[in-house]
């Protein structure tokens, strides 16, 4: 994957980083590190911190303490136009007085680059986000898309080691945002430089980064790649904000784990000791007699029954009384053998798709 | 013109017929209000020893009064004077504080913006008595400097409010992307923030200069003699004698007013209002 | 996962704190700095000549602390008079600006937005023209010469010249000439903003047109205009060019009591005193008015059904 424009990206250290607005921790001693030329996201609700933590990255918000180096720098107290970072923005914040090679020049400008390098560099920032000849328009005359690439175009042309992202997508609609979430991957890996992400769409988070941080109430939640935040959440937070799930207490006793007497077989949880028993609609099967054998089981009612579109969930109460879902793809086969509300169901989990939660900040 | 009498005006179905009243006095509300700002500017041009409407003869007689004049045209040269000098100081000084509080988080903003604006609700004639009072004893009443600096304290307000009420509809994410581009505070604000609240700040600089041309009252005490500015002259001819030669004078402030005002249109084209 | 020290407590330890707060005290600094010479400008030129002002007012003729410059006012007759010529002038004015400026902004607020904004050029463009040009045009408009009569003689609508200026009349005509734009205004902007909606449900309840605009316009209205009211009474209490040169010495204001003051006898004391009073009924009626404003809005701006 190494390209001949590939930039020597810079690894990012973040330690003890702590915000206060009043008695409000927006940061709360927050330790993170970012690998060399990996794309990273942040990813959480709003008011999690995850902006902010972009902002003091960029040097627009200063922290009450802490320590950030880029590479072997500290730059926790480094003004923001010597940080050397690129940046992107919800709003574009294109410069509206200034034509479309205008405003990706710009950086170049303020470094004194002479005038045919400078017009070549736009020209060749112009080619990478696929908007050659677009050099001598005026931004009211772009589209979203348009808009979106040539702030990137601006924020990569002067080639900096650390890219910054604030929700550059959330303004483009459903299939723009798509197509661009998979351009800007297809970027990342021509360019190489590390990127930290900004969104509160885990779908996006899951589509395009190495690793996630999930962030709440300005702490970090869990640090992992995208499979493994999925399969294995470390806490309750984590399992609820990302797709869907049940959790369910299950109880420990001579290192058997079982859940309302009956045992279940942990052996894909990565936590053996998790108090919690997570169920997603998607890996629950609908169990027929005689298949029980493979499968951690629970025996429920169906309530309700409600068909989505390219998949259907029941809902399923269980003897003691939790309510569970479990979604189906809706194929022919699948869908001729829907139970009816009130039909007696095996749900079954498989042992490799058992996953148990540390019990954890909710 | 009967059914659009009958037709209905607003919401209510109130018809046009029965709000005719309303439309009456709103055309005579505007006569009122646009007439007595134009009619000195065709009753300059009358020839005739009192000033009537229309002018029965026409001529330049008045004008020739006035361009005559020393006294006048002196007083007129003073006015431009210190009404541009004083847009040369206010309008930097108001823009750095509007700026300086726009950005500030500190909560004292709030209460040194309300300072600045002071010199709006104090009484002019204190200010001016006030001011006479202390130019007596720095030897600062009449001169080009005392005029300057009292024209500006009163000029200041209106362009700090202009300023700041620009800044607030201006989107400071672009200041924050200039800056992280490399740009410092200062080159950011100078090539990205100025250029967009340009109109702001040129219809500020608009009022500061027609706020110092046409001041009456500061003016009527601390300038004098050689230095009267135009507005003094003219407000005591008016309280002496009716002088017709007032009337061209006032075609010509109309008409430099009217000058800096689209000059102040050219140079602050923005796209939004 | 991560520690919190107990909420309420700002760590004052920790890597760089020391350092980053110098860092913010420093910018906040540099920020406020910008509007120092704004400060220093209104503070030496306004703040000082009228503390010294009011500093000379507390001393009589002879040079000794007294207050008998301020008991002056309300001995001798003749500054009552003054203060109760002030206070007519203005209240009347602003009579006057409502009666005449508020079926021009309602009907103005009508207009499709093209229309209004030509109707506002003229209510902006008296606001470009010098006040003296235009005192001046309705002294010759007003005089027995003027317009009016010259008009009204001809058409035979009086025989005798009317005194319209020098007086009263041409004093309060030409102020609410001046002080209508600035009722107009706020007043056109409040009801600007007034949602058609709220007319429409008013009339499909069976409100007529008259009670429609009673119970819901005119009390959503209401911010604009008391906004509009105080600027022109404040407005009107200081002033001076206009009721000199229209009131034809027989309207007296307080401003122009001071400027007497000071042409004829030079007499700083007295002036000053005049002054701080004008001053202290001005930010009087500002008071008032901001408290005014702000029952009005707690009590929804509506009068009640």
């Amino acid at each position: 994957m190494a390209d001949a424009n590939q930039i020597n990206a810079l690894p990012i250290t973040i330690r003890g980083l702590t915000k206060t607005y009043g008695p409000v921790f927006a940061l709360d001693h927050v330790d993170l590190d970012v690998r060399s030329g990996e794309f990273l996201t942040l990813l959480g609700p709003s008011g999690s911190g995850k902006t902010t933590l972009l902002m003091v990255l960029a040097g627009f918000t200063r922290p009450d303490h802490g320590s950030a180096l880029f590479g072997d720098d500290e730059v926790i107290r480094m003004q923001p136009h010597k940080r050397e970072v690129g940046m992107v923005f919800q709003n574009y914040a294109l410069f509206p007085h200034m034509t479309v090679a205008g405003n990706i020049g710009f950086p170049l400008k303020l470094r004194n680059v002479n005038k045919a390098t400078l017009h070549q560099r736009v020209e060749s920032a112009l080619e990478t986000v696929q908007l050659e000849g677009f050099g001598d328009r005026q931004i009211d005359q772009l589209s979203g898309g348009q808009m979106q690439r040539v702030a990137l175009a601006r924020a990569i042309v002067f080639e900096p080691r650390i890219l910054l992202m604030d929700e550059p997508l959330s303004a483009l609609d459903k299939k723009l945002r798509e197509h661009m979430q998979i351009e800007l991957r297809h970027l990342h890996e021509k360019l190489g430089m590390t990127t930290v992400y900004v969104t509160h769409d885990q779908r996006e988070a899951l589509t395009m980064s190495d690793r996630i941080a999930v962030i709440n109430d300005g702490k970090l939640m869990q640090l992992d790649s995208p499979r493994r935040i999925y399969d294995q959440p470390a806490n309750p937070f984590v399992a609820n904000f990302i797709g869907e799930s049940t959790l369910l207490p299950v109880e420990h006793s001579d290192g058997h784990v079982s859940y309302a007497g009956t045992p279940v077989n942990v052996s894909g949880s990565e936590s053996k000791d998790g108090r919690l028993l997570m169920l997603r609609p998607e890996r629950l099967v609908l169990l027929k007699p005689g298949e029980e054998a493979d499968y951690n089981t629970f025996q429920g009612v169906v309530k309700d029954v409600v068909y989505q579109g390219e998949s259907f969930l029941l809902y399923v109460t269980l003897m003691d009384g939790a309510d569970v879902a479990i979604r189906s793809v809706s194929q022919r086969g699948l869908l001729a053998a829907v139970p009816e509300v009130g039909a007696q169901v095996t749900l079954g989990l498989h042992p490799d798709e058992t996953v148990l939660i540390p019990e954890g900040e909710s | 013109m009967m059914t659009w009498l009958d037709s209905p005006a607003s919401e209510t179905q109130i018809t046009h017929r029965r709000r005719i009243w309303l439309y009456i006095v709103a055309t005579l509300v505007i006569v009122f209000l646009v007439v007595p700002t134009f009619i000195v500017i065709p009753m300059s041009f009358s020839a005739s020893q009192y000033l009537e409407f229309p002018p029965k003869t026409w001529g330049l007689r008045w004008y020739g009064n006035y361009f005559g004049s020393t006294e006048w045209m002196t007083a007129t040269w003073v006015s431009v004077k210190v009404a541009v000098l004083t847009v040369i100081f206010t309008t930097p000084i108001a823009t750095m504080a509007a700026y300086g509080l726009f950005v500030s988080k500190i909560r004292l903003s709030r209460f040194i913006f309300i300072l600045l604006i002071t010199p709006m609700m104090v009484p002019v004639i204190l200010i001016a008595i006030g001011v006479f009072f202390a130019y007596t004893k720095v030897k600062l009443n009449n001169t080009i400097l005392g005029l300057v600096l009292a024209h500006s304290v009163l000029a200041l307000p209106m362009v700090l409010i202009v300023v700041s009420a620009g800044l607030r509809s201006y989107d400071m994410n672009q200041e924050r992307v200039a800056r992280s581009l490399g740009a410092s505070r200062l080159k950011a604000f100078f090539m990205i923030t100025l250029p967009q609240i340009r109109f702001s700040v040129i219809t500020g600089a608009l009022l500061a200069f027609i706020v110092s041309f046409d001041e009456v009252i500061v003016a009527l005490f601390i300038s004098g003699g050689k230095m009267s500015t135009i507005t003094r002259s003219m407000f005591l001819a008016l309280r002496d004698q009716i002088d017709p030669t007032i009337a061209s004078i006032s075609t010509v402030m109309v008409l430099i007013t009217s000058v800096a005002l689209i000059l102040a249109q050219m140079f602050g084209k923005s796209k939004s209002k | 996962m991560s520690t919190h020290s107990l909420p309420g407590t700002r760590p004052t330890t920790g890597a760089n704190a020391a350092g980053l707060r110098q860092d913010d005290v420093r910018e906040r600094m540099l920020m406020f700095g910008l509007s120092v010479p704004a400060i220093l400008l209104v503070v030496v030129i306004i703040g000082i000549p009228v503390g010294w002002l009011f500093w000379l007012s507390l001393f009589n003729d002879e040079g000794v602390l007294s207050t008998s410059n301020y008991t002056r006012m309300i001995e001798h007759k003749s500054y009552y008079r003054i203060f109760r010529t002030t206070f007519n002038v203005s209240f009347l004015t602003t009579i006057i600006c409502v009666a005449i400026g508020y079926p021009f902004a309602y009907f103005l607020a009508q207009l499709p937005q093209k229309w209004a904004n030509i109707g506002l050029i003229a209510v902006l463009l008296p606001f470009w023209t010098s006040l003296l040009v235009r005192t001046y045009a309705w002294l010759v408009i007003l005089q027995r010469k003027g317009l009016i009569n010259q008009w009204g003689i001809e058409l035979g609508l009086w025989d005798t010249p009317l005194r319209l200026v020098h007086n009263l009349n041409g004093t309060l005509i030409g102020m609410a000439h001046i002080m209508l734009p600035f009722l107009l205004l706020p007043l056109y902007g409040s009801m600007r903003t007034i949602d058609q909606d709220y007319i429409k449900a008013a009339s499909n309840l069976g409100a007529s047109p008259f009670r429609a605009f009673w119970s819901i316009y005119f009390p959503l209205s209401l911010p604009g205009l008391f906004a509009g009211i105080v600027v022109v009474f404040v407005l009107c209490l200081g002033f001076f060019v206009t009721p000199a040169v229209l009131g034809g010495g027989r309207v007296i204001m307080v401003s122009m009591k001071i400027e007497t003051i000071i042409d004829l006898f030079y007499n700083f004391g007295t002036a000053s005193a005049l002054g701080v009073v004008l001053l202290a009924l001005t930010l009087l009626v500002l008071f008032i008015s901001h408290k005014l404003l702000r029952l009005d809005r707690i009590l929804g701006g509506g009068t009640g059904t």
